[in-house]
């Protein structure tokens, strides 16, 4: 048992020469008594109430349109994270630059779209056409390739580019402050030792950063997976569209918001699982000895 | 005399308005051990980094076997040498910190092959071997798969100092490297110093201990204000100090 957890039960231990009783706590009876009796209220409440139609949640649970929906779901979320991040780490990497221009630039950018709600920006991005009727690539001010606005962004385009445009403003803040938490120190015993600045960099300061950035980073990736809801509004088939279309056509709207909610639950909770062995991994060396993970305990306990 | 391993000529340092190192002159022979002496905030520190360039001098030049630190010298004036050049020149100066920095996330073994193995680019096999017989000349042999914060702080540094040594450096740079530990550990990273020292490994070490520098030094420097006050054999300097405010400050931590 862990230093840190309370004496349990109420058996006398035995010590030196002297009889311990532990200290009582009737409070904590009573609390665990009123907690049980709600717990089981809601339970009762939502196996009796028909209204939840449980029979309609299971009929769409599984079903096809819904997975599809579901699978696009995780596509924008993966590619919104990986998009997000990536432009994260120029945009730490130039607020904590030396040089003014680029610290301002990425100052800039993450006061815009941090400030600009996600749902604006997505309009904004899907009727780009309407400010510009084509995009072109080429020399500045020289030659180039125009192509139509309306064919390069598709909606899924624009409801990606949002996401990503939107993620990586936060996910550049959260790797500037997982960058800060590292102790100054260590810079100075990386370069002192003259090892070269990308392995500085990728071998002494990410891997201590990544302890403070990954709790954030997980936190905006959940954020991220209920985001992708409100690209609804640009008619792309996502869980939360798919199921309104749903709803839209049979009425139930209660049991099928239950099936966008215990899936949007369930991917949490495999991110949460995720997030803590990445973070796990991450602790080596901060402290002393790791804490058993719940597995381990479980396994420990049935030895017992 | 064959070229000195550190030469340091005029070296003037300021932080805004307050000048940290004002015109310091000093040479280290090969094999020799220099002991720095001084109250705090005499600029102690500020010269030890300012060797190893993690301190950028306003004016001097500090040489080491004759090369230029930090700079180079064409047409009459000093170029700053590119990060990666500098870097380079580093890895010849072994650097040991006050709070050790080891690096929390690498067990011991790891931190000690670290620089050989990315700096100089050495085989890895043959540098982990290395860094074996390092951590066992400090003692910590059956320490190798350890990680740094399950050590007390004199194995700490002992595994720091066998990291400085794994460059095999011309000169390895001490900023105080006993103030952080508590009085019963200082003893085990004086001895390793001591067995450094009769190596003939050349080494400037800034410290408080003035019992070591009686024992270890070549030569004694008394710092104060930014400026060297004395120099010379230990026996001169901390059993005649000629100067006044050394003999103040010797009054005190004795």
């Amino acid at each position: 048992m862990s230093v840190l957890s309370p004496p349990r039960g109420t058996g006398e231990t035995k010590t030196t020469d002297e009889l311990v009783v532990p200290a009582r706590h009737p409070w904590r009876w009573a609390g665990t008594a009123l907690v049980l009796v709600l717990l089981a209220q809601l339970g009762h409440g939502l196996a009796t109430n028909p209204g939840w139609e449980w029979g309609t949640f299971t009929g769409y649970f599984l079903e096809k349109s819904v997975i599809d929906a579901l699978l696009v779901t995780l596509e924008l979320t993966l590619a919104g994270a990986v998009l997000g991040f990536l432009g994260g780490i120029p945009l730490a990497a130039m607020r904590l630059s030396r040089n003014p221009v680029l610290a301002a630039v990425s100052w800039t950018y993450i006061w815009v779209f941090r400030s600009v709600p996600l749902i604006v920006q997505l309009l904004f991005w899907a009727n780009l056409g309407y400010l510009y009727d084509t995009l072109q690539i080429g020399i500045p001010f020289g030659p180039g390739w125009s192509f139509s606005t309306t064919n390069l962004i598709s909606s899924f385009g624009a409801a990606l580019l949002g996401l990503a445009l939107h993620e990586a403003a936060f996910a550049g803040e959260i790797i500037r402050a997982g960058l800060l938490s590292v102790d100054q120190g260590q810079h100075e015993a990386a370069a002192a030792l003259g090892l070269p600045r990308r392995r500085q960099f990728l071998r002494i300061v990410l891997p201590q950063a990544m302890r403070a950035i990954l709790p954030n980073a997980a936190n905006l990736l959940v954020n991220l997976l209920k985001s992708t809801s409100i690209v609804y509004v640009l008619a792309i088939g996502e869980l939360f569209y798919q199921v309104q279309v749903v709803y839209g056509r049979n009425g139930r709207v209660v049991p099928l918001l239950m099936v966008a909610t215990v899936w949007y639950v369930i991917l949490t909770a495999l991110l949460s699982i995720l997030q803590y062995y990445v973070e796990r991994h991450f602790a080596r060396g901060a402290v002393r000895t790791l804490p058993p993970t719940p597995f381990q305990r479980l396994k420990a306990a049935i030895r017992r | 005399m064959s070229t000195p391993v550190l030469e340091i000529h005029g070296v003037h340092k300021s932080f805004g308005t307050l000048d940290v190192l004002r015109g310091i002159d000093l040479t280290a022979q090969a094999g020799t051990v220099t002991v720095i002496l001084g109250p705090s905030g005499s600029g102690k520190s500020t010269l030890l980094r300012s060797i190893n360039h993690l301190e950028k001098v306003d004016r001097g030049r500090v040489r080491l076997d004759g090369e230029l630190i930090g700079y180079r010298q064409a047409g009459g004036k000093l170029h700053e040498l590119g990060e990666r050049h500098i870097l380079e020149q580093r890895a010849r100066i072994g650097f040991v910190f006050q709070n050790f920095n080891l690096f929390p996330h690498l067990t011991a073994l790891e931190n000690v092959a670290e620089a050989p193995i990315a700096a100089l680019k050495k085989p890895k096999t043959q540098v982990y071997d290395h860094a074996r017989e390092l951590l066992a000349r400090v003692g910590l042999a059956d320490k190798t798969d350890v990680y740094p914060r399950q050590l007390s702080g004199g194995q700490q540094q002992r595994v720091a100092i066998a990291r400085a040594l794994a460059l095999e450096p011309r000169l390895i740079l001490f900023d105080e490297p006993t103030s952080a530990l508590d009085p019963e550990l200082v003893g085990e990273v004086l001895d390793v110093l001591r067995d450094l020292a009769a190596a003939g490994t050349t080494m400037i070490v800034v410290t408080h201990e003035i019992g070591f520098a009686r024992e270890a030094a070549d030569t004694v420097i008394f710092m104060d204000e930014g400026r060297i006050v004395e120099q010379g054999p230990p026996a001169q300097v901390l059993d005649h100090p000629r100067h006044e405010r050394t003999q103040s400050f010797l009054s005190k931590v004795l």
